[in-house]
């Protein structure tokens, strides 16, 4: 190993730390009518962190910090997606988070720290890094959770989301004490080679005891059954703008715990059957319940929030397929969540104006006779998360059913395909009621430019990668390939 | 000829047209919306027109082929090419499109630019289907098409829309995502591809091929729709605007025989002969029992839509007793039937229009008030019942005698539609348009203006010319089914 190591891999996470301080002390000499600079600032700061991912990925993983921190393609490109995402949730949030109070210093800091904390568990190649890593992501959130201080409903939300993420943390942390104890080492890299060549197997209780608990930790941070309880009540209670957060970028970050943990430091082969069976079980269960709870909801968040569950499931059985082609398959599908899961609670937050929460099915009556135009990208989306092409989100499906049955597994595809038939009739519902009846609100949509432009970009963008999807699946196969 | 990309042509148009139809915006320029869309129509047929001048019918294997590749990730192409049964569909197709949107003309009031885009796009779409020489590009354009159909029912259509077309969704979904499985389940034991002539050249053991067929079988059957999966139609036909149900009758409802002649049999040619019998008897119950529910029915357009039901059992049953004359007959009875339901429909629009009611007894004596409708409605009818000399005729005597070839039984349960089929339709034909005058309204009744009269005019001819000659229609056709029929009997079977 070299003695001095580059540091370039963690020049994004450098510069953004060194941006939150600059926006938390900036933000202290700026008044409430001039938070825009805030703002102004937060969205440059991660436009610098575009570009320094762009310009420092390099296909060949490349170890710093004493080899506890990679960089490798598949960091770079999910962090780029997450950098985007913050960009464009932002964007979105503004308007909303304006007109009730919640355009502050602390919500513009709270978001590049738990942005910070994403790019570190991207990269991390140590169980600590990335526990850190998630931690400091998901303090970060909780108090984004609560940051609407008069609203009972938030509170709520996040001491339940405090309490359960705090259970689960623990949970990760065990399992992780576990496999050091099995195998005396916390590096990803050498936990793979160490297992790779049999000296602790699938026979040693201790390591299999771990992993138990390390799928329990991820389970709860994808929200997928059973540790799904947190989803409704947090995507419900948090104001629309977190709520918006909570469920896009966290789950890119989400995925790469996924990869790191089980994918790198748990792929053996002996492992792969033992956790494979857990995945399946978690899927089907998530697919069952998300699907079938979705229909009898009345609030969109909570629907949404029950479709997560449903999307995370099949993000799962992409996973469980245990190959590159499969966790290639995982993440083009969590890529094509976010995005879909953008432009919804996107819409939801345009809708919104103050004093008036768009966050009912029934406030979506009528949208194609207000806005037509809106309308259509609304049900573009429905019809991608439904998997209908030619949108994106048939293809995310495809390429994650195409992984299960590549294994073998065509009862669970099967069941996949069924419950995305149950899962259809509650996105209808939402075409349906934009399309086929009459508007109950009649107030004019008045959007501002920039989040007009962004949501025409979005919704575009799900009937563009819908045509041509080639670019998007090439660069996750590759960058999987590359870092696998 | 065969170098220019007219199938892309025959995709494209429509679909473009459509968002130009889009762009014309809100009701103030529904004139505007509408002119477009009937260029955008025409246009979309005239590109079809070098398909059959260019078509060589001596020529086995497809032709216009067009490979580009689409998805590299999955080995994707964008693969088209037709042979003589997709080329005869996409002309059916796309002369369809043209008169639907005449026939919305002044009908659709209400989100016309919205009502013509849809239909442009559907028209796109089924073309897709019909060109396509990829499996995965195939369920693309297959599953594409239920976007625009969902809404044209849901916005345009009668008072229980919502619940047809949530039902129609679903069911066809359902199905569909079935045939997924299968196509990605071919797509691995074929090494990664996705092109159908792989596919149609792979060995597969007999259970494979079984599961195949009935995942294909699920998708295609309720498209078809047959017999016990049919419920859908007469639902979504009620419902439906005129223009969906002419739609959804002439073009959707082939997506389905089509999938079984382009998929189920070259791909899993043992498979088919192992189930051909389950699938002749489904065909049967169709023909029969749905011909004698028709009989009883009180609303035109469900009667029609069961008609129809009857009718694509006839178009199973000649696909599944694999002989040159009961495939042609199959394929000549889609294309006779895309005519005469689709006229049906729009006869049972011009009525509908008039008087707001579907039901056959407010109606009566119609014939003393709209004579020329009368007349015109009569060759359509008669059309469907299987007069000799309609075209009507042509599908179901070549499916009766292929069926002979194949059992003396099937026969004889199939010629029973000529009786049923004759008196269902006759008697609807005779309650609504003889006899004394019903009512008031239908004494207020105005005969058929120019625009509908184009209409059904231009829909006569080809009915009675595909009656009176055939000839051109059944001769593209001799090859592609020869190959076809060669393909299932000779069976690639490998060892399980």
């Amino acid at each position: 190993m070299q003695f001095i190591q580059p540091l370039w891999p963690a020049f994004p996470e450098l510069f953004l730390l060194l941006a939150v301080c600059v926006v938390l002390i900036a933000d202290l000499f700026v008044s409430d009518e001039n938070r825009i600079v805030t703002y102004g600032l937060t969205q440059a700061s991660l436009i610098g962190c575009v570009f320094l991912i762009l310009a420092w990925s390099r296909p060949e993983p490349v170890y710093t910090f004493s080899g506890m921190f990679v960089g490798d393609l598949m960091s770079g490109v999910l962090k780029l997606f997450i950098c985007l995402t913050i960009m464009l949730v932002l964007a979105y949030a503004r308007p909303y988070a304006a007109a009730r109070g919640l355009f502050r210093g602390e919500f513009f800091a709270l978001v590049l720290f738990a942005t910070l904390g994403m790019m570190v568990m991207v990269s991390a190649n140590h169980l600590l890094v990335l526990y850190l890593g998630l931690e400091l992501m998901m303090l970060s959130t909780y108090a984004m959770v609560a940051l609407q201080r008069d609203s009972a409903v938030a509170t709520e939300a996040a001491m339940k989301y405090f309490v359960l993420g705090a259970l689960a943390s623990g949970m990760l942390l065990y399992g992780m004490s576990m496999i050091y104890g099995a195998t005396g080492t916390l590096e990803i890299t050498e936990l793979a080679q160490i297992i790779g060549e049999g000296a602790v197997g699938p026979r040693n209780a201790v390591l299999i005891f771990g992993l138990v608990f390390i799928v329990a930790g991820i389970g709860f941070e994808l929200g997928v059954v059973p540790f799904h309880m947190w989803v409704p009540d947090v995507y419900h209670g948090a104001p629309s703008a977190v709520t918006l957060f909570v469920s896009t970028a966290p789950k890119l970050a989400g995925f790469a715990l996924l990869v790191r943990l089980l994918a790198q430091a748990l792929g053996a082969d002996v492992l792969v059957i033992e956790w494979q069976q857990m995945l399946t079980v978690m899927a089907v269960l998530s697919l069952v319940i998300g699907n079938v709870t979705a229909i009898v909801q009345t609030n969109l968040k909570r629907m949404l929030a029950y479709s997560t569950i449903s999307h995370m499931g099949f993000v799962l059985l992409g996973a469980l397929a245990g190959d590159a082609n499969g966790f290639s398959a995982a993440m083009f599908y969590m890529v094509v969540y976010v995005l879909t899961n953008l432009g919804a609670f996107g819409m939801l937050l345009l809708l919104s104006r103050s004093g008036f929460e768009a966050d009912r099915l029934d406030d979506f009556k009528g949208l194609n006779q207000r806005s037509p135009w809106y309308a259509f990208i609304m049900l573009l989306i429905m019809f991608s998360m439904t998997g209908i092409p030619p949108t994106v989100g048939f293809y995310a499906k495809l390429a994650v059913l195409q992984s299960v049955l590549s294994v073998g597994f065509i009862g669970v595809a099967v069941v996949a395909v069924l419950f995305s038939v149950v899962g259809a009739f509650y996105y209808l519902r939402l075409v349906k009621l934009m399309y086929f009846d009459a508007p109950q609100d009649t107030a004019p949509i008045t959007p501002d430019g920039d989040v007009k432009v962004l949501m025409s970009l979005n919704g575009a963008a799900v009937l563009l990668f819908g045509i041509v999807p080639q670019p998007l699946m090439a660069l996750c196969l590759y960058s999987i390939q590359a870092s696998l | 000829m065969q170098g220019t990309s007219f199938l892309s042509l025959a995709i494209w148009v429509p679909i473009v047209a459509g968002f130009a139809v889009l762009t014309t915006g809100s009701d103030r320029h529904a004139t505007v919306a509408r002119v477009v869309a009937l260029v955008g129509a025409l246009l979309g047929f005239v590109v079809t027109l070098p398909l059959y001048a260019g078509f060589d019918p001596r020529l086995s294997g497809f032709q216009f082929v067009q490979l580009k590749p689409w998805i590299e990730a999955f080995n994707v192409h964008y693969h088209l090419g037709i042979d003589g049964i997709s080329l005869l569909l996409i002309l059916l197709n796309s002369f369809t499109t043209v008169l639907v949107v005449i026939a919305g003309w002044q009908v659709i009031q209400e989100r016309v630019a919205q009502y013509m885009a849809a239909f442009l796009f559907l028209s796109g779409f089924m073309n897709g289907v019909f060109s396509a020489l990829d499996g995965l590009l195939f369920y693309v354009f297959f599953e594409a098409t239920l976007i625009p159909m969902f809404v044209i029912i849901g916005i345009w259509g009668g008072p229980n829309r919502v619940y047809a077309a949530v039902k129609f969704f679903l069911y066809t979904f359902l199905g569909s995502v079935l045939a997924l499985i299968a196509l990605i389940y071919l797509y691995n034991v074929s090494g990664g591809s996705f092109a159908l002539a792989d596919w149609y050249a792979l060995p597969l053991p007999l259970d494979a091929q079984i599961l195949i067929f009935i995942a294909f079988f699920a998708a295609f059957a309720v498209k078809v729709p047959m017999w016990p999966v049919h419920t859908w139609l007469p639902d979504a036909h009620v419902e439906a605007p005129t223009g969906g149900s002419v739609v959804l009758a002439a073009i959707m409802l082939k997506l389905g025989g089509y999938g079984f002649l382009r998929l189920s049999l070259p791909i899993v040619p043992d498979g088919s002969q192992y189930m051909a019998g389950f699938v002749i008897a489904l065909s049967l119950i169709a023909v029969v029992y749905i011909g004698l529910v028709a009989l009883v029915q009180s609303d035109m357009k469900k009667l029609i839509a069961y008609s129809s039901i009857s009718h694509m059992g006839f178009v199973t049953l000649g696909i599944f007793i694999f002989n040159a004359q009961g495939i042609e007959g199959a394929v000549i009875q889609m294309i006779s039937h895309g005519f005469v339901s689709g006229a049906l429909f729009l006869c049972v629009g011009v009525l509908y229009d008039r008087l707001h009611s579907r039901q056959i007894s407010d109606y009566g004596g119609v014939v003393n008030r709209m004579p020329v409708f009368a007349a015109l409605f009569m060759l359509f009818a008669m059309a469907n019942s299987g007069l000799p000399g309609t075209s009507g005729f042509v599908g179901e005597f070549l499916v009766v005698l292929g069926s002979v070839k194949a059992n003396f039984w099937y026969a004889f349960a199939a010629a029973t539609t000529l009786v049923f089929g004759a008196a269902y339709t006759l008697w609807m034909y005779k309650r609504v348009i003889f006899g004394a005058v019903a009512n008031t309204h239908v004494a207020h009744l105005q005969d058929i203006n120019l625009r509908e009269f184009l209409v059904l005019g231009l829909l006569a001819i080809v009915v009675l010319w595909m009656g009176l000659y055939p000839a051109p229609f059944a001769e593209v056709l001799h090859v592609a089914v020869d190959d076809l029929i060669a393909h299932v009997m000779q069976g690639k079977l490998s060892a399980p």
